[in-house]
């Protein structure tokens, strides 16, 4: 049940884009969601398209998957659509149902967000599904480092993150085991109105507590018996170095927002409202 | 009366990167009565057998008859097999959450839909059949030490009198002294009640000492299902899967090879020991004779 949920997920397999440095990776999915914004006309999303797609070529993750990963969103999408659909004003009404007018300024916007939309979502579960967890701290830790002249504590915030991101697997089975075992002793977790329903977390909320503290405080034990003290001074065994095919990706993407931009803005093209 | 399987699979995550095939082709019946050992390196599928049988986790493929009635057909009261089919979870204490011993145990019955009394009174008989001392029954779960922890765990799925009890790893982390407590009292019950058991276990001592067949997993299918005697004949293959046969069977083969005539099926101590008596006697005689 808990296993289905596949946004965030990271996905082994052995591609170009999964080899890519972290931080290339993160800096390039925010170059294409800033640029998913940048155009206005349909060819600036064909072009983003056209784009997604060769990424996703490239990754070797598999599309079922990616779409999979699109569930959790439909509600968000669906409100959006409706929203954008029915109070949008401008433009010419289509028709009008009571007092609700769509018009073609409110399709074009809802068609456009929703796009928008699951493009966002899906580049930016790619970057997810083709970087682990730890590689992802990793990157985050080196791009954020200038913020260490401030004093923020960039190494411990990264530290905290891949604990995090390390304990969520793990608490997701926990949780699977223990509701296994109180089924086992009958309980009853679907039935009865939404006051049952809470009180019959209980036998799974607080084993579960117990257990995340638990961990917790083995985890620093554990960390403490191996003499970590935080960031000063920390070197790394696996250091982040830029190889040939990093900088590529980066050019590619540049190149790909410059198109993207250019058609999307200054092309003049229109098929009837897009 | 009994738990059957045909042709069981089961498949984790299908269609995805992370997809295992953790059963492949079960088929093997558990009559009413038997105490039954489950043995079989990590990941070989026990667990995943043993939480089919009351139902959590559903076949990919085949079925599961309880006591002749398809568990997965339209309408099967899975929470009364859950209650006659017990599964205590490897770390049970794990699962405690009451503010005291007694009602944690009490949180079966409860489930059942017995009247209070009932359930007080069945929790009580339940910790007294695991041996847990009557002063904690007012005590936090969470206070308690480890070995208390389990029994009060284990009084949980008793306290719903089921009619088979599947144990997976009862006794990891446990000390000594405590292992042998725990399944003297598993194999009391098993003899007075005439209750099902199931025992899943690493200790081939363990499993040697209580049960009276074996079902040896290896890689998601029946590898052997036999006696003791003679799964633990085959104690090179175990050892190939990640197994091994109980010490006492070494030391018999062991003697065997030296030229003492000893039984070298022996699979616990007392049989070992008997057998090597016997022998000692036997020999003792012969020199006698001869001189």
């Amino acid at each position: 049940m808990i296993r289905d949920i596949t946004i965030g997920q990271y996905y082994p397999a052995n591609s170009i884009l999964h080899r890519l440095d972290p931080r290339v990776k993160i800096a390039c999915t925010l170059f294409y969601l800033v640029s998913l914004f940048l155009f206005k006309s349909v060819l600036g999303y064909a072009v983003a398209l056209a784009f997604l797609a060769g990424i996703i070529k490239l990754s070797k993750v598999p599309l079922k998957f990616i779409v999979k990963g699109l569930k959790p969103i439909i509600m968000l999408l669906m409100i959006t659509v409706v929203f954008n659909l029915f109070l949008t004003a401008g433009g010419t009404v289509l028709f009008q149902i009571w007092k609700l007018k769509v018009t073609t300024e409110g399709l074009r916007t809802a068609v456009f967000m929703a796009v928008r939309l699951i493009f966002l979502i899906m580049g930016s579960s790619l970057m997810t599904f083709t970087t682990t967890p730890n590689a992802l701290t990793d990157g985050i830790e080196r791009l954020l480092s200038p913020l260490k002249l401030l004093k923020v504590p960039v190494h411990e915030i990264a530290m905290m993150m891949s604990i995090a991101l390390r304990f969520i697997p793990i608490l997701l089975e926990e949780t699977d085991k223990i509701m296994k075992a109180q089924i086992a002793r009958g309980a009853d977790l679907e039935s009865g109105n939404i006051i049952q329903k809470a009180k019959s977390m209980i036998p799974i909320l607080v084993p579960l507590f117990v257990s995340a503290f638990r961990r917790a405080t083995d985890l620093a034990m554990a960390m403490e018996a191996r003499c970590y003290r935080g960031g000063e001074g920390r070197t790394k065994m696996k250091p982040l170095v830029y190889r040939p095919r990093d900088y590529a990706a980066y050019a590619v993407t540049v190149a790909y927002v410059a198109a993207a931009v250019v058609v999307g803005r200054f092309v003049p093209f229109v098929i009837w409202i897009f | 009366m009994s738990i059957k399987l045909e042709h069981v699979n089961y498949i984790y995550s299908p269609e995805t990167a992370y997809e295992k095939q953790a059963l492949n082709d079960i088929s093997l019946e558990i009559p009413q009565g038997q105490f039954v050992g489950v043995i079989g390196h990590t990941g070989s599928g026990k667990s995943t057998l043993i939480q089919h049988l009351n139902g959590l986790i559903k076949a990919t493929s085949g079925t599961i008859y309880y006591q002749g009635r398809n568990i997965y057909e339209a309408g099967y009261p899975l929470k009364d097999l859950r209650s006659q089919v017990g599964l205590v979870f490897q770390y049970p204490e794990h699962q405690l959450f009451e503010v005291s011993v007694l009602k944690d145990v009490c949180f079966g019955p409860a489930n059942q839909g017995l009247a209070d009394a009932e359930c007080v009174e069945r929790a009580k008989e339940a910790l007294e059949l695991v041996g847990f001392p009557k002063k904690y029954y007012d005590q936090s779960p969470f206070d308690l030490s480890g070995g208390q922890k389990r029994r009060a765990a284990i009084a949980g799925v008793l306290a719903m009198r089921p009619r088979v009890l599947i144990l997976d790893e009862p006794t990891a982390g446990l000390d000594p002294r405590g292992r042998d407590d725990i399944l003297d009292q598993i194999a009391r019950l098993h003899e007075q009640g005439e209750m099902t058991v199931i025992l899943v276990s690493h200790s081939m001592e363990d499993i040697a000492k209580y049960v009276e067949r074996i079902i040896v997993m290896n890689k998601g299918s029946v590898m052997y299902d036999a006696v003791p005697k003679e799964v633990f004949s085959h104690y090179r293959e175990l050892e190939g899967v990640g197994l091994a046969a109980p010490q006492v069977t070494y030391i018999m083969h062991a003697l065997r090879e030296r030229g003492m005539g000893v039984d070298i099926s022996a699979t616990t101590v007392k049989e070992a020991a008997d057998s090597i008596a016997a022998e000692l006697r036997r020999a003792g005689k012969e020199t006698a004779e001869r001189v």
